[in-house]
């Protein structure tokens, strides 16, 4: 018995980050096997196979799982899933979407978002937005989980590539028709991932404010991100939200502009080393987890400190 | 055509949770629970299709002890056909994939063409029920919905992903998970508050449904997260800032 990872795509792009943090998070229970569904996806499999640690890759190589729908992937995978002791994920939206369905089919719960595995049934994961944590024993054989890339290492050695295996797969009976995606094209970091984040909140005013933000990121590199209430302003794309709904990241540096910190967008960001908090109100709630705390004019502030860099 | 909107009743959003002294979970007393506002949005998104004339039924189901119902009362002042409560004893832990199997055996029972539900509870966080309850019962789903028509007999959805958007094509039935900017749940009325205390709810249990909800997962503790034990340093100039940052090698 052993381990299925199931490899985190991007179209026909291998999320090598979060594969490698969901393989780094069990390798040290089991025998690794991961599994690369998609469509063209001989690249990601090659990728996978030389990640240390993976014992063999299966591979599900198809057209009609280009866009690796919920329903699809559920299937394969409730079909792969008697064979392992654990079934585990990196949380995204998608694996939120078909590791559950995959585990009811196998009559199985899943554990979601662990941040920390205590051992090979036990798990520690957040509850109530990052406000308590809880510790979770399985009674099952056959875990389903899904972990946290923010909580676990990325750094993985390379090793003599693992066995590929192709899988036969058919298409189950569910007909949802996939229609389009629409991707936000940028030369930016990827918010989950990135090293530095700047955040915008309400305080930035407008879309026009928000582009102060915007600004500071790209002279950082950095990755932009956005609160709720910046998001439910217009200011920014709903795909840049972070907090409990949305994204949780865990940059080295976090920079809050305009943003006061309500408990669900502090849930996605508390894991930050270094917190800068810019903001005009000198009591918002933010401050009380922020390593630096600049009490300003953000109109003002912001192009000073871009000059600054 | 009917649609079922399972509602929980939590810790209200606002609430700060604490946990109790001896690890055994979070101190619920005294503190003020609401409708999980995702179900709320999920709801909200029902009542609409009916007022649009699309949808005949809209009912409202939550689990738990009796004192849910007043999260059910909730729904049926919203605007919410029918309530169902599916009654468990009083500290009964229950799992998504036993609410997932109650829901299922509802569904079955009852003939419903649709379910809408939130994306998560904001007490678990988990977001498993939808995609299981999709599951078992072998329905298209779709998560983290923002928009969503039903066009005669499907449904066009779009989702939130990491990256963007994705628009889907569901034939119905389906199972659909609310998102936050899927709309702006309504406030009930007085007058509508005050007439929801004397509808009728339908209870039933687990026994009558025929679905076992022993929890397959045990809780052993519950820890505060590790505090943040600094005491911010205040700055006064963008030269200042960046210097402390370079400093500890937050930038470089």
């Amino acid at each position: 018995m052993s381990i299925l990872v199931i490899a985190d795509l991007s179209g026909s792009a291998l999320n090598r980050e979060a594969t490698a943090k969901a393989i780094n998070a069990v390798r040290g229970l089991d025998k690794v096997s991961v599994l690369v569904a998609g469509y063209q996806v001989a690249q990601p499999a090659a990728e996978v196979a030389a990640l240390e640690g993976v014992a063999r890759v299966l591979v599900a190589d198809q057209a009609w799982l280009a866009p690796r729908l919920a329903e699809d992937m559920a299937d394969i995978i409730a079909t792969l899933a008697p064979g392992f002791t654990h079934v585990v994920a990196a949380t995204s939206a998608s694996s939120r979407s078909y590791l559950p369905r995959a585990a009811a089919l196998c009559d199985r719960m899943v554990i979601g978002d662990v941040t920390r595995i205590v051992d090979r049934a036990t798990f520690e994961r957040p509850i109530y937005a990052g406000n308590a944590l809880e510790v979770v024993e399985s009674l099952e054989t056959g875990i389903f989980l899904t972990i946290r890339p923010t909580s676990f290492s990325a750094s993985l050695g390379v090793q003599p590539p693992a066995p590929i295996e192709p899988l036969a797969v058919e298409q189950g009976a569910v007909q949802t028709i996939w229609i389009s995606d629409s991707v936000r094209s940028d030369d930016r970091p990827d918010l989950a991932t990135a090293p530095i984040v700047v955040s915008g909140g309400r305080g930035v005013g407008s879309a026009e404010g928000f582009q102060l933000v915007v600004q500071l990121a790209d002279r950082l590199g950095a990755a932009v991100g956005a609160s709720r209430a910046a998001v439910d302003a217009g200011y920014a794309a709903s795909d840049l939200q972070v907090g409990q709904t949305g994204k949780v990241v865990a940059p080295r540096l976090y920079i809050a502009v305009g943003i006061s910190g309500a408990i669900q967008h502090v849930a996605g960001m508390k894991d930050s080393q270094t917190v800068v908090v810019i903001n005009s109100d000198t009591d918002a709630p933010i401050n009380q987890i922020a390593d630096y705390v600049w009490s300003t004019d953000l109109f003002t502030a912001l192009p000073d400190l871009i000059a600054a860099l | 055509m009917k649609v079922l909107v399972p509602v929980k009743r939590v810790v209200d959003y606002s609430v700060r949770v604490r946990v109790k002294a001896d690890g055994s979970g979070i101190d619920l007393n005294g503190v003020k629970m609401s409708m999980n506002p995702f179900d709320e949005i999920a709801l909200e998104e029902a009542i609409r299709l009916r007022e649009k004339g699309q949808v005949d039924d809209v009912t409202a189901l939550s689990i738990g002890p009796r004192t849910v119902q007043d999260t059910l009362r909730a729904a049926l002042a919203m605007g919410a056909d029918k309530a169902v409560h599916i009654e468990l004893p009083a500290d009964t832990p229950i799992d998504s994939l036993a609410v997932a199997k109650l829901l299922d055996a509802i569904v079955r029972e009852d003939g419903y063409s649709l379910v809408l539900l939130g994306k998560q509870a904001i007490d678990t966080d988990l977001g498993g029920t939808g995609p299981m309850l999709a599951g078992l019962l072998r329905w298209p789903q779709a998560s983290f919905a923002s928009e969503l028509t039903l066009i005669d007999t499907h449904l066009r959805v779009v989702t939130e992903t990491d990256s963007g958007l994705r628009t889907l094509e569901l034939p119905l039935p389906a199972v659909v998970s609310a998102d936050l900017r899927l709309n702006t749940p309504r406030y009930a009325s007085l007058p509508n508050i005050m007439k929801a205390r004397s509808r009728p709810i339908t209870v039933r249990t687990p026994a009558e449904l025929g679905v076992d909800v022993t929890p397959r997962l045990r809780q052993r503790a519950v820890s505060p997260p590790p505090a943040r034990a600094k005491t911010a340093i205040r700055v006064e100039s963008a030269a200042d800032l960046v210097r402390s940052l370079r400093a500890e090698g937050a930038l470089k």
